[in-house]
């Protein structure tokens, strides 16, 4: 309850400071407009649905290429974490790969896919395999060798050993490398959706420049750092601490 | 000092070495001259006798045998029984085993030979670092020799079998599922239907005294209840063999006398064999029906006890006081060597 007033009045103080400082006049407001205006350009989003269409737009990619992503990362990772000669290989590739910016595999997507979703989808898939992937390869070597110890001496190998042991033990590891992914694959999204006419969040905000209508632009980005949040605070930190009190990580 | 035999014998030979020449035949003689559930006392001053007697009388013939050592002389107390002799369920024979470590290759396990019968306890002690466990993970087939064979009951280890559980000193619970569901990872994994493996699970919690937290996470239990479940997790397969490797060595005391008490009843309940891991001689004369001093570095057998105290067994007890100061004073120097090498004076 506390956090909660806490949280209220700093984000109030925010809004009060935004204000006065349009107030003085230092810029012009069609550069650095009120929260009044944003607030007016979001409702005028939400009126004529441009807002909603685009928001379901983005998230109908994100959660196709998060999705497909999420199965290439856990089977690539499988695969790093479990062969030696993987790790010292495949491994190796991918960490030199995170160095590479999401949005470098862009061009690869369009020459690829064209201008269309494939391209955006894409680049999602490449920025989160990732993550998950590293994260689930670390989670799968760090498995204690006394459950498979454990596990084996009662019978269990193969398909059934991964099934019942190795993941379920690599499973915080795996969380924490999907809610890291999810971020990198929400910035590839946004960043993907800016560079062609591609109707979602990304592309609505480019549309705000087109315009000069900083008010949109601003209004936007308040939109995409609120979808972020409440994805982060309903989703994924939750999902995450579930999995770490289960397992005994983190107390209840 | 000298412990009180439990019944005065009905017999006794002398076998020290100056006066026999064949000392196991001579015991058998004066066995044999013995009715069922008489007691026959032999004294000699010969360690290789005594090693033999145990394979000899109580495997073949099923007689028990209590040793008493005193200063260069053992008494062995045999009582003559009319049980049928208990079929042998692990061999090792002449098993060696190597590892590679930074200061070259160590052996861990030379020329091991043992046999466990069939729902005996036997203790294993020795100092850390002798290769207690690698012995408990070549029964289990986790490992496997470099020289010799390791059978159970006649058939060579080929690799982990659900006829062998190993209990592990912290249990090795699955942190992601509950009490019950640990107890019952065995069964499921061995496709047990799931209304029967419940059921069992729950039996087997009852036997350790734990079914109020069948559905409490690993995490929220002590020490002492994770080994425990760690336990039901084991006899829930049914085993033939339990392997127990030092798994009460990081409880406090008043919790690790109080699972001597109940793994002896469980062990008088269920009657199966067990080798169990320790460095606590007191422990291992609390538990074991027989118990084998291994060497520091190689890990050899130095010297093997019977003991056979009747139970359940009381560490006051002047008897258990004698014996665990007999493995004692053999483990002494092991321990000794152990600490030197550890320190990097050896």
């Amino acid at each position: 309850m506390r956090e909660n007033a806490l949280r209220l009045g700093f984000f109030a103080a925010l809004l009060l400071c935004w204000e006065l400082i349009v107030r003085t006049g230092i810029w012009p407001d069609y550069l650095f407009p009120g929260p009044v205006q944003v607030f007016d350009a979001l409702r005028h989003e939400v009126e004529d649905l441009t807002l909603f269409y685009a928001i379901a737009t983005s998230l109908r990619r994100f959660v196709l290429g998060f999705s497909v992503a999420l199965v290439i990362g856990i089977g690539l990772g499988l695969f790093i974490g479990s062969i030696r000669a993987a790790r010292e290989t495949v491994g190796v590739l991918l960490v030199g790969l995170q160095s590479l910016p999401n949005i470098a595999w862009l061009p690869m997507g369009l020459l690829w896919f064209g201008l269309n979703d494939g391209a955006i989808l894409f680049v999602i898939v490449m920025g989160v395999v990732n993550s998950v992937a590293m994260a689930t390869a670390d989670g799968i070597r760090n498995v204690p060798p006394l459950y498979r110890r454990a596990a084996r001496t009662m019978g269990a190998h193969g398909v059934a050993l991964y099934l019942n042991v190795v993941l379920p033990a690599a499973l915080p590891s795996i969380m924490t490398g999907i809610k890291l992914g999810w971020t990198f694959g929400w910035h590839a999204l946004i960043a993907g959706e800016m560079l062609f006419v591609s109707l979602g969040l990304g592309h609505l905000l480019v549309m705000g420049r087109e315009l000069s209508d900083m008010a949109q632009v601003m209004a936007v980005m308040l939109v995409i750092v609120a979808i972020g949040l409440i994805m982060e605070r309903l989703v994924f930190s939750p999902l995450e601490r579930r999995v770490r009190r289960r397992w005994g990580l983190e107390r209840a | 000092m000298t412990p009180p035999a439990a019944v005065t014998p009905h017999a006794t030979v002398d076998v020290r070495r100056q006066q026999c020449p064949y000392p196991l035949l001579m015991i058998k003689k004066a066995l044999d001259g013995l009715r069922e559930g008489e007691v026959l006392e032999a004294q000699t001053d010969h360690l290789p006798t005594v090693r033999e007697t145990t394979p000899r009388f109580c495997r073949d013939m099923g007689y028990a045998l209590r040793v008493i050592e005193e200063p260069g002389l053992w008494r062995l107390i045999i009582t003559k029984g009319s049980e049928a002799p208990k079929p042998v369920s692990v061999t090792l024979d002449g098993v060696t085993k190597r590892y590679r470590s930074s200061g070259g290759m160590v052996t861990a396990l030379d020329d091991i030979t043992l046999e466990i019968l069939e729902g005996e306890f036997v203790c294993i002690v020795g100092p850390s670092g002798c290769g207690k466990s690698t012995l408990l993970n070549l029964i289990a087939g986790l490992e496997f020799p470099d020289a010799g064979s390791v059978k159970i009951k006649g058939h060579p280890v080929t690799g982990a079998g659900a006829d062998r559980v190993v209990i592990f000193q912290d249990g090795a619970l699955f942190p992601w599922l509950t009490v019950r569901q640990n107890v019952e990872f065995g069964l499921k994994i061995n496709g047990v239907e799931p209304q029967v493996r419940r059921d069992l699970a729950m039996d087997y919690l009852k036997m350790v005294h734990l079914t109020r937290f069948a559905d409490s996470l690993v995490h929220e239990l002590s020490g002492g209840m994770r080994q425990r479940v760690a336990i039901a997790r084991g006899l829930a397969m049914d085993p033939d063999i339990l392997l127990m490797d030092e798994p009460f060595a990081s409880l406090d005391a008043q919790t690790r006398d109080l699972l001597h008490v109940e793994l002896q009843e469980i062990w008088a309940a269920t009657s199966k064999t067990i080798l169990f891991i320790t460095h606590n001689v007191r422990e291992a004369v609390c538990l074991g029906s027989r118990i084998a001093v291994m060497t520091y570095r190689p890990g050899r057998i130095k010297e093997t006890f019977s003991i056979t105290h009747h139970r359940p067994r009381h560490l006051e007890d002047p008897g258990l006081i004698d014996a665990s100061a007999m493995i004692l004073k053999a483990l002494r120097s092991e321990v000794d060597k152990a600490m030197k090498a550890e320190l990097g004076d050896a």
